[in-house]
């Protein structure tokens, strides 16, 4: 049968006599226009000066006096080149291969370039391993162009040239001899860099160099190496799985590096019958436990019991339904055998080493060639930390991390750095140890710089500059090559590096053109973090050890956002209005925590009249730290007893007002471990979110909306049992809505040229929003600000919506629903759905329908067909009058309430010279006004098509695509011409999973949808 | 059931005819008034014979050697690659000419103590050895060569210039003037004639006596029973309001429509003399145009390929608009622009890149690509940007408003050709339609989106 939950986006959804959510689903337009304020009061009207004859006066003479102004037509400069570079053609792409390292997000990327400015970051296709291309690295373009960036090196403040900074940096070094000094670092995982770090030590032996990551994953980094002896991380092939059971990691998200959700998704999708089983520990409702078969909420403290359980331990101790669903987790680990694996994100090197020495014969699991993109240990970042508070260290020079910000006693730590002899900061912003710093040294943005890496053993990439620099910038590694006295450019560093000991006699500019290359040398002289701190032992283990006393307060996990990561990228607006995949809420961070809990303590969600989120604040105490004021969101599905708060946030150095969101919660990241015992207290006030998640209800329409099977029903029964196209009533009969005969409309003749369609699988899709940012990228869709994204006025093209079902499993939910009455239907099963909803995501953008409510109703033919299948929206005709939204059932369609360029009230990119540089020159940029909408990327499929015209040739499958499906790397967003009907797309269209969004509507999309499966096997 | 956009509205596309009424007025009335003046002028042609040198060489033979072998190093008067070679003949032997020219290296090899010290002088730059050329070949270029310098040829160029330019009426405002004032003086000559002859006659007849009668008999004025006749006034008043309105609509409507936008540029660059007088193809210097988006103004360094020898025109490319000197100092501050010594031959300067004026402006929102007009649809530069070649300031040939790229895309017919890709949508689409060719707009060349995005 087909899926017959009752799905909901938000908790005030389920109560039934909530008239905000009335409202909602009665008006697309909360907020009433506010007419009644300047024409309902009659003495206002009357004792205004302004008569109607003036009125008309002033409308009569404004539009004169717009025409006149309008006569002349400015006089538009252009410059040529003196001397055109050979390999730009002005109006013409070019694709770079580069690689991204920024510390926290490695990945092989492309650069899309136009006249020498890169302006979007893709996936490097060739690359087989290519990282984890998701939503920061697709934004990180727009950080090139950040106008906080630092535009020189300075000492003390003052901004000096590199000549003097060198001179000084040499006198301060050799002022130092024999002191210790400490080179603090992001993890390079870069061959060229760790040799100059090593000649760098040569010359002057005092230094040390240590690694840090400000989110660490020493732990795993140490079970490796005690039990491989390489400081690495192993890789896993989740397409190989036939059961994941994870303990609280998040391996969909920035788990180890993140990265994993293409090969989990390859798993996900039913072929022959089969698909893998996915389990889920974990206190958070994270996108991991948002894809799972089955999950299962628990504390940090339960999940070490339940993880030593399945390495054979005892289940005593935990409660009887999550003793019961490890002891089957168990059993089905046991049955794949190789094909089974068991991953755990918990902060200890106990849990870490259980689930290596589990895995050690799983084929899913490869630590042959480990991940080298964390490096950091925690015990020796310790020791400097605890070297620079008791003043044995003299001297720090930092490389890309800002510990001031990002230490958990980052105030201490800034104290005690004040009173350093010599400090030296690498970094791209005046960022908190920057400002505090001696000495900064301005370095440029990846996109302007040189760098090979070493992401996977044996697979090296490299990146390169596409663009000059902007600033007055030098890379860290140009000035170690300075400091030890070399003349090399960092580039014939790398070059001749490379060529001697990587390249192995293949070609320099073959593997520069790829990005990547792929070799049987082992791994590079890695990182290795001296012995005396690494052992099981340290004190990394204290948190866990913590969180077995259960102490009457929160176990809280920390975890890192989809958006921010560990907040590099925070001064990023289009990050910060990225909406939290689970949460859906934008610009902040705020602490999760259970319904159940959440009315212990009287702490609320409410959503107001206009439709937006409040909620209450909390102060969050750990020991002697307390953080104040931190907005809540009551979750379902997170854990009794647990809370979850984002780090990355509450950055305040360098970075512009509005983007100061959230509250810092690397003070509660005590000894690095991401899982801490706090208490709660209530706060006053009431925090106002900006949350999309509201912003329209499913009308009781769930049906058509999301799809759900089992993979039972999805073997076993008939596509129309699971899966039946929407009927309507014609003559009196049950017709099919795809049959011609119930259609109002006369069809459209598409089968001439090309006819495009777009498949998005529910089953592939994590949720991660990298296509979000992509068509942000692509199509110029501007930023809002976190008051107008409450206000619903958000312009994302495409959103994930997120649902939420009840009911621990599928199975109990059919259940439940068959056996009773629809009332108790109603409340059993909304009920558990607070401590456990089962999630579901759907992108969700323009639908392209071949009847399309909306251009039947736009007065000005704005919004018309076209005969390749898309819905066009021709800006320039569009009037504003907003029938089309109104009138669309997906709402898809966003209104320009204002002129979001050049516009100092939305100071973001748009409205300065440096961040316009992103703009795509394709795609115009909407002024106030106008609806706008997805487009399938016209610009790109018309691009495709003139290529093929130019050479003469019939466009192959697999060449359209748009700017989401390019950025998809779970292959969940699949575009393409379904008039060539050997293409995937035709293939997909007549698949047994196919769905359409509202089909019973008539609207005849074309975007289609493949219904979600879930493996519920227990056995 | 019919769908409301296939009635999308055009008729705001469509541009009036009338838009350049208000340009062409005067044009009309001055061409009225042409048919008056009987005067002709005849346009002098100089006409130039090639003269016979006195030694028997053959000048105009000399000059097509030197312009084919000689041309692209040496100037006669200026120094290029090589030295300047007017009256080089009378500076050296003539056989040691015959030896140099044909091969100087061999010359500075064997010693030559005159040849080794040029070669020296010359930065040891090697000059390519004309061995093909026979003695008498030599003594053509010499004795062109030794031509004194055509002074007053030029001046007798520049006065029939100035007699074609004051002869052709539309050529100049100079010469409309004068025929205005001319036609006026003949008016007020009349006037005053029939005055005088008025007066003459009115005076004979006092003097004979005979009463002139003035018209006393009062009628109601002519204005006055018009404004007496209702019907007359409401019919002249809608004539008046769709006068009007016809002229404001078309007066809006040429809005921003800047047909014969003609912006005087920083450095002056004639298509006349590239495109139409030496004939180079506009894909030359606008290679964009077959490649991508915009045909894109050519960098300095596609000029400086052929100006890095040709730092002056020739004599007979100035015209009585354009004297030598105002190209000359045009090539000049392209030399500036690009930071190119010309005496020393070589880049020299900080460039200082030309801040050139736009003249064809696409709003932002319409979406033009060259590549896709000109390599795919094979469309002719001309068809949008007129006779580029005849034009000596380059201007806005068409309207560009939509209306006119709607016109072209339902007229134009698609270069299917040979073209792989349209292969098998022609064939779908000529079963569709019936018909062998395709216009633009049957291939969905009409879609909003197609330009708009």
């Amino acid at each position: 049968m087909a899926s017959n939950k009752k799905y909901w986006r938000s908790i005030d959804e389920l109560d039934q006599d909530n008239e905000i959510v009335k409202a909602l689903e009665d008006k697309e337009f909360v907020t009433e226009i506010p007419v009644d304020d300047f024409l309902g009061d009659k003495k206002t009207l009357e004792t205004s000066r302004t008569t109607r004859r003036d009125f008309l006066k002033y409308v009569g003479f404004s539009t004169a006096a717009a025409t006149l102004a309008s006569c002349d037509g400015p006089v538009v400069k252009a410059i040529p080149y003196v001397i055109k570079p050979e390999e730009i053609t002005p109006g013409e792409a070019n694709y770079y291969a580069s690689t991204i390292g920024d510390g926290f997000d490695f990945a092989n990327v492309l650069v899309k370039t136009r006249e020498g400015r890169p302006i979007k970051i893709e996936r490097n296709d060739l690359s087989k391993y290519n990282g984890s291309v998701n939503a920061r690295v697709h934004a990180s373009v727009l950080g090139l162009y950040d106008k906080n960036r630092l535009t020189g090196p300075t000492i003390d403040g003052a901004e000096v040239s590199w000549s003097e900074f060198d001179a000084v940096m040499a006198q301060k070094m050799n002022a130092l001899q024999g002191q210790e000094v400490v080179l603090l670092t992001q993890t390079f995982a870069s061959p060229s860099t760790e040799k100059l770090i090593g000649e760098f030590i040569e010359k002057y032996p005092n230094v040390r160099h240590v690694v840090y990551d400000a989110v660490s994953s020493s732990d795993a980094l140490d079970a490796f190496q005690n039990k491989y002896g390489v400081r690495a991380l192993p890789d896993y092939d989740f397409s190989q799985a036939e059961v994941i059971v994870s303990v609280g990691a998040d391996f969909l998200g920035d788990w180890q590096g993140g990265g994993y959700s293409a090969s989990y998704a390859k798993s996900r999708i039913p072929r022959n019958g089969k698909m893998s089983r996915h389990i889920q520990f974990e206190a958070n409702l994270s996108l991991s436990g948002a894809k799972a078969d089955k999950r299962v909420p628990a504390t940090p403290s339960q999940q070490l019991q339940i993880l030593r359980a399945l390495a054979g331990g005892s289940t005593s101790g935990l409660p009887e339904h999550i003793a019961d669903a490890v002891m089957k987790a168990k059993a089905q680990l046991q049955k794949a055998g190789r094909r089974g694996v068991l991953v755990t994100g918990l902060p200890s090197v106990e849990a870490q080493t259980i689930a290596l020495d589990f895995n050690a014969n799983s084929s899913v699991m490869n630590t042959t060639a480990p991940r080298l993109i964390r490096q950091g240990s925690n015990a020796e970042v310790n020791s400097v930390v605890n070297g620079v508070l008791s003043g044995s260290i003299k001297g720090l020079i930092t490389v890309g991390v800002d510990p001031v910000y990002s230490l958990p006693n980052g105030a201490a730590f800034a104290e005690a750095y004040k009173n350093l002899t010599f400090s030296l900061a690498f970094t791209m912003r005046n960022d908190a140890t920057a400002e505090l710093a001696q000495m900064v040294a301005a370095t440029p943005h990846y996109l302007e710089s040189w760098g090979d890496y070493q992401l996977k053993a044996g697979v090296y990439s490299l990146s390169q500059p596409t663009i000059r620099p902007l600033f007055n910038t030098r890379q860290f590694q140009d000035c170690l090559l300075r400091w030890t006295g070399s003349s090399d450019s960092y580039y014939d560093y790398i070059k001749n590096l490379w060529n001697d000991s990587i390249l192995d006699g293949k070609s320099w500019n073959q593997a520069l053109h790829d990005g990547y290359i792929e070799t049987n040398k082992p791994a590079f002289s890695t990182y290795q973090a001296s012995s005396s701190g690494v052992l099981v032992e340290s004190e990394s283990d204290g948190a866990i050890s913590g969180f077995q006393e259960n102490s009457g307060g929160f176990e809280l996990t920390l975890y890192t956002s989809v958006a921010l990561g560990d907040g590099q990228q925070a001064n990023n607006p289009w990050l910060q209005e990225l909406p939290d995949p689970i949460t859906r809420c934008t610009w902040d961070n705020y602490v999760t925590i259970s319904k159940s809990d959440a009315d212990e303590l009287g702490l609320m969600n409410k959503h107001v009249a206009n439709g937006g989120l409040n909620g209450s604040y909390v102060n969050i105490k750990m020991n002697d730290v307390v953080i104040e004021n931190v907005p809540v969101i009551v979750q379902p599905g997170q854990a009794k007893g647990s809370l979850g708060l984002a780090l990355g946030y509450g950055k305040t150095a360098a970075i512009q007002k509005e983007m100061q969101t959230g509250v810092n919660a690397y003070p509660l990241y005590k000894n690095f471990s991401t899982v801490q015992n706090v208490t709660l207290e209530k706060a006053s006030g009431v925090h106002e979110f900006a949350s999309v998640q509201m912003q329209s209800t499913m009308a009781g329409r769930s049906e058509d909306i999301i799809r759900e099977t089992t993979i039972e029903i999805f073997n076993t029964r008939d596509k129309e049992f699971f899966n039946p196209v929407p009927a309507v009533e014609y003559d009196h009969q049950f017709v099919e809505v795809r049959d011609q005969k119930v259609d109002l409309w006369a069809p459209y003749d598409t089968s001439i040229g090309h006819h495009f369609n777009m498949s998005i699988d529910l089953n592939a899709c994590t949720g991660c929003g990298a296509c979000v940012i992509a068509c942000h990228a692509e199509n110029n869709v501007p930023v809002v600000g976190k008051d107008e994204v409450r206000k619903f006025r958000d312009m994302h093209w495409l959103r994930i919506d997120r649902y939420y079902s009840a009911g621990d499993s599928y199975q109990e939910e059919i259940e439940t629903s068959d056996n009773l009455g629809a009332f108790e239907t109603y409340h059993k099963i909304e009920t558990p759905g607070y401590e456990n909803p089962q999630v579901a995501f759907q992108p969700v953008m323009c639908q392209h329908c071949n009847h399309a409510p909306c251009e039947t109703v736009c007065p000005v033919a704005a919004t018309s067909h076209g005969r390749q299948g898309q819905n066009q929206m021709a800006y320039n005709r569009c009037v504003g009058t907003r029938y089309c939204a109104n009138n669309c059932p997906y709402k898809v369609r966003r209104f320009n309430w204002f002129n979001y360029s050049e516009n100092d009230e939305f100071d973001y990119n748009m409205n300065n010279d440096l961040g316009r540089m992103v703009l795509n020159p394709d795609v115009v940029v909407r002024s106030r006004g106008v609806m706008e909408k997805c487009s399938l990327c016209i610009q790109i499929t018309q691009k495709t098509i003139l290529d093929a015209k130019r050479e003469g040739r019939e466009i192959k499958d697999g060449e359209f695509h748009t700017a989401c499906s390019r950025a998809c790397s779970t292959g969940a967003i699949v575009f393409g011409d379904v008039n060539d009907k050997e293409s995937e797309i035709s293939k997909l269209r007549e698949g047994d999973r196919m769905f359409r969004l509202l089909e019973n509507v008539g609207t005849r999309p074309n975007v289609m949808y493949q219904m979600l499966v879930k493996n519920t096997s227990e056995e | 059931m019919p769908r409301i956009d296939q009635y999308i509205i055009t008729h705001s596309m469509k541009q009036v005819s009338f838009i350049n009424l208000r340009s062409k007025l005067p044009f009309l009335l001055l061409a009225l008034m042409l048919t008056f003046s009987a005067a002709v002028y005849a346009q002098d042609e100089a006409a130039e014979e090639s003269v016979e040198d006195t030694s028997g060489a053959d000048i105009a033979a000399g000059e097509a050697l030197f312009k084919a072998n000689c041309a692209a190093c040496h100037r006669l008067d200026r120094k290029s690659v090589g030295p300047e070679l007017r009256g080089v003949g009378q500076k050296f032997d003539r056989d040691w000419l015959y030896k140099w020219i044909q091969n100087s290296q061999a010359l500075v090899r064997a010693g030559d103590p005159l040849a080794v010290r040029l070669f020296e002088e010359h930065n040891r730059m090697i000059m390519t050895p004309f061995p093909g050329l026979s003695e008498t070949d030599i003594d053509n270029i010499l004795a062109y060569t030794d031509q004194p310098k055509a002074e007053p040829q030029a001046a007798a160029t520049d006065a029939a210039a100035a007699a074609s330019g004051a002869g052709g009426g539309a050529q100049g405002g100079v010469s409309n003037t004068i025929l205005l004032g001319a036609l006026a003086l003949i008016f007020l000559l009349l006037v005053i004639m029939l005055f005088l002859v008025y007066n003459t006659l009115r005076r004979i007849a006092v003097a004979k006596g005979i009463h002139v009668e003035e018209e006393k008999e009062k009628r109601t004025p002519i204005w006055k029973a018009f404004i007496q006749n209702q019907f007359l006034v409401i019919v002249t008043s809608i004539v008046l309001l769709f006068a009007a309105s016809y002229f404001a609509f078309g007066y809006l409507m040429q809005i921003g429509v800047d047909q014969g936008y003609q912006p005087v540029q920083p450095i002056h660059y004639s298509h006349k003399i590239h495109a139409g007088d030496n004939g180079i193809d506009c894909n030359f210097c606008h290679s964009g145009a077959r490649q991508g988006k915009t045909a894109g103004i050519p960098s300095l360094n596609v000029c400086m390929n052929c100006h890095m020898s040709i730092s002056e025109v020739s004599e007979e490319t100035a015209t009585a608009e354009y004297s030598k000197e105002f190209y000359d100092g045009e090539i000049a501050k392209l030399y500036e622009a690009v930071g190119w010594d010309p005496n020393e031959m070589a880049y020299t300067k900080d460039p200082k890149p030309v801040k050139r004026v736009r003249i064809h402006n696409l709003p932002d929102f319409a979406y033009f690509n060259h590549a896709q007009h000109v390599a795919v649809g094979g469309v002719a530069c001309q068809t949008c940007h007129g006779e580029v070649e005849q034009m000596e300031v380059m201007e806005q040939h068409a309207t560009l408003t939509m209306g006119w790229c709607i016109d072209c895309h339902r007229e134009t017919n698609v270069a299917l050709g040979t073209n792989e890709y349209y292969a098998k949508i022609h064939e779908e689409l000529s079963k569709k339609y019936g018909v062998e060719t395709l216009t633009v707009a049957e291939m969905g060349g009409m879609e909003c989106a197609k330009c708009h995005y």
